[in-house]
């Protein structure tokens, strides 16, 4: 396992980020932010906590959705996948979504949280956020708006994010042979 | 994360882990059944067939449902009206239905050991919708769901199996899954309807239906199964209802917030009046919402156990 960022790295990332999303949605009237499960949530709690403390006056509606059962995998004959909780006590009909997941690898979960989204309604307008970006690995033809950093590794190694919360320290980590 | 059975005909042949597997699925379903778009595509490249060789409304109509919220295609098959009543065997009804390519079987038939029987002869996932007096495992399921909705973890509650336990597969179902999961079980009921030896299920016995009331947390009502009987097991509905039936009178004098069940359909006025069945503690019509969660969940886990044979 090779740490990839540390903690001091990913915290100024992730306030780019947060000013970036600013820059872009300014008060944030019509938009909301949705984290995908299972690991994209840690992402979006704390680029939601950043912007509250950029933007205390200011209420962003956050919510998050789970792709368990829009995966193009179901029946590929690997383990089944445990779905976790959407949450979403908002309409996402008109608004502009900022769909955030921590590592873009194939972009097949984004494209399921696409699927997942459109039938909670028609949004205006759907960005993606990720953390990491492995740039060459996609597998259909998704890219995000925002990037933490870009990464590139072959396949058989695994960019994982680790939190301080989860488990116990902020880091990015590389798993896997060389 | 995966189911340890390829069938579900019973919950005799599950772990304690399946169970709470299929019941944290459920959850997630249940949620998806909130939305404005209550489908997911999940099962889309699936074919269910519901074979019914006995009557039933709620279980055809929530299993139906269950199916196509997971966008599956589903095909119903009604003893009555089809080539069964030319003599068709089931083997041979079940192998022409699966030559047309249909993935799992949900079936419900009045002979016990009826989906075993079939589990041996196809390949097909088979899911047990209620087979003669044995097990009706889905029905378990979503009552120890609607249960740990309301209580939380079953581990040590107190479960009470009021009624027709001879001949009720939902006791059955149900006596196993409470007990796998920790729950104290016990089963009343007039002499008469209760099994020989069945404290060897591990639950307890008991002729005094206020004496159960006083004892337990839920109480899971069971319909009188008028047309399972051949003998006369008690003298009449009426005698039942006097001393077996629960009227709010019954629930006002044991002093307690018992949580009132039953699988339906009620008679209304044998095992349960009107204003229990109505009342505030009667948890009847979210068992039913339940169920089409319960009934998904067992659905997608068995479908993603397909395999992978060409």
């Amino acid at each position: 396992m090779k740490s990839l960022y540390a903690q001091q790295e990913l915290d100024i990332t992730l306030t780019r980020l947060a000013h970036q999303l600013i820059e872009n949605h300014l008060d944030f009237s019509d938009t909301v932010i949705i984290g995908l499960q299972p690991r994209g949530v840690f992402l979006s709690d704390r680029i939601h906590q950043k912007l509250q403390q950029l933007l205390p006056e200011i209420h962003i509606p956050y919510g998050k959705l789970d792709i368990t059962f829009y995966r193009d995998d179901f029946n590929s004959g690997g383990s089944l996948h445990q779905a976790q909780e959407t949450q979403l006590d908002f309409s996402v009909s008109g608004k502009k979504v900022i769909l955030i997941d921590d590592v873009l690898y194939t972009g097949r979960s984004i494209r399921a949280g696409l699927d997942a989204l459109l039938d909670f309604g028609r949004p205006e307008h759907v960005e993606l956020l990720v953390l990491i970006d492995r740039r060459f690995s996609r597998e259909v033809p998704i890219q995000p708006d925002y990037v933490g950093m870009s990464v590139d590794v072959i396949n058989n190694q695994k960019v994982k994010v680790l939190w301080k919360e989860h488990e116990g320290k902020d880091e990015v980590v590389m798993i896997g042979t060389k | 994360m995966s189911l340890s059975v390829k069938h579900l005909l019973g919950i005799k042949d599950l772990l304690p882990s399946d169970i709470e597997l299929i019941l944290k699925t459920a959850e997630k379903f249940k949620e998806v059944l909130q939305r404005p778009i209550k489908k997911v595509p999940t099962l889309r490249d699936t074919s269910i067939v519901n074979l019914f060789f006995e009557n039933s409304t709620r279980t055809r109509i929530s299993f139906e449902l269950a199916e196509k919220r997971l966008s599956a295609d589903t095909i119903n098959f009604a003893a009555s009206g089809s080539s069964v009543s030319k003599g068709e065997t089931l083997i041979d009804t079940a192998k022409n239905i699966l030559s047309m390519k249909v993935d799992m079987v949900v079936m419900r038939h009045s002979a016990t050991g009826a989906p075993h029987f079939l589990a041996n002869h196809i390949n097909a996932s088979i899911v047990n919708a209620g087979d003669g007096i044995n097990e009706h495992p889905t029905q378990a399921l979503l009552d120890a769901f609607s249960m740990t909705e309301k209580l939380g973890n079953l581990k040590g509650k107190k479960i009470a199996i009021i009624g027709d336990i001879m001949h009720s597969r939902v006791a059955l179902s149900n006596i196993y899954c409470l007990t796998k999961l920790g729950a104290e079980v016990i089963v009343c009921g007039p002499p008469t309807l209760i099994p020989k030896h069945i404290e060897t299920l591990g639950v307890k016995v008991s002729y005094d239906v206020r004496k159960t009331l006083e004892w337990c947390d839920v109480a899971n009502v069971l319909r009188i199964q008028l047309e399972r009987q051949n003998k006369p097991l008690f003298s009449s509905l009426r005698e039942y209802s006097m001393y077996y039936g629960i009227s709010k009178s019954l629930l006002d004098a044991v002093k307690k917030d018992i949580v009132i069940m039953h699988p339906g359909p009620i008679n209304r006025g044998v095992e349960l009046s009107s204003d229990v069945a109505d009342s505030k503690q009667s948890i009847i019509l979210d068992q039913v919402e339940n169920g089409v969660a319960v009934r998904m969940a067992v659905l997608y886990l068995l479908a993603g156990k397909k395999d992978n044979l060409i």
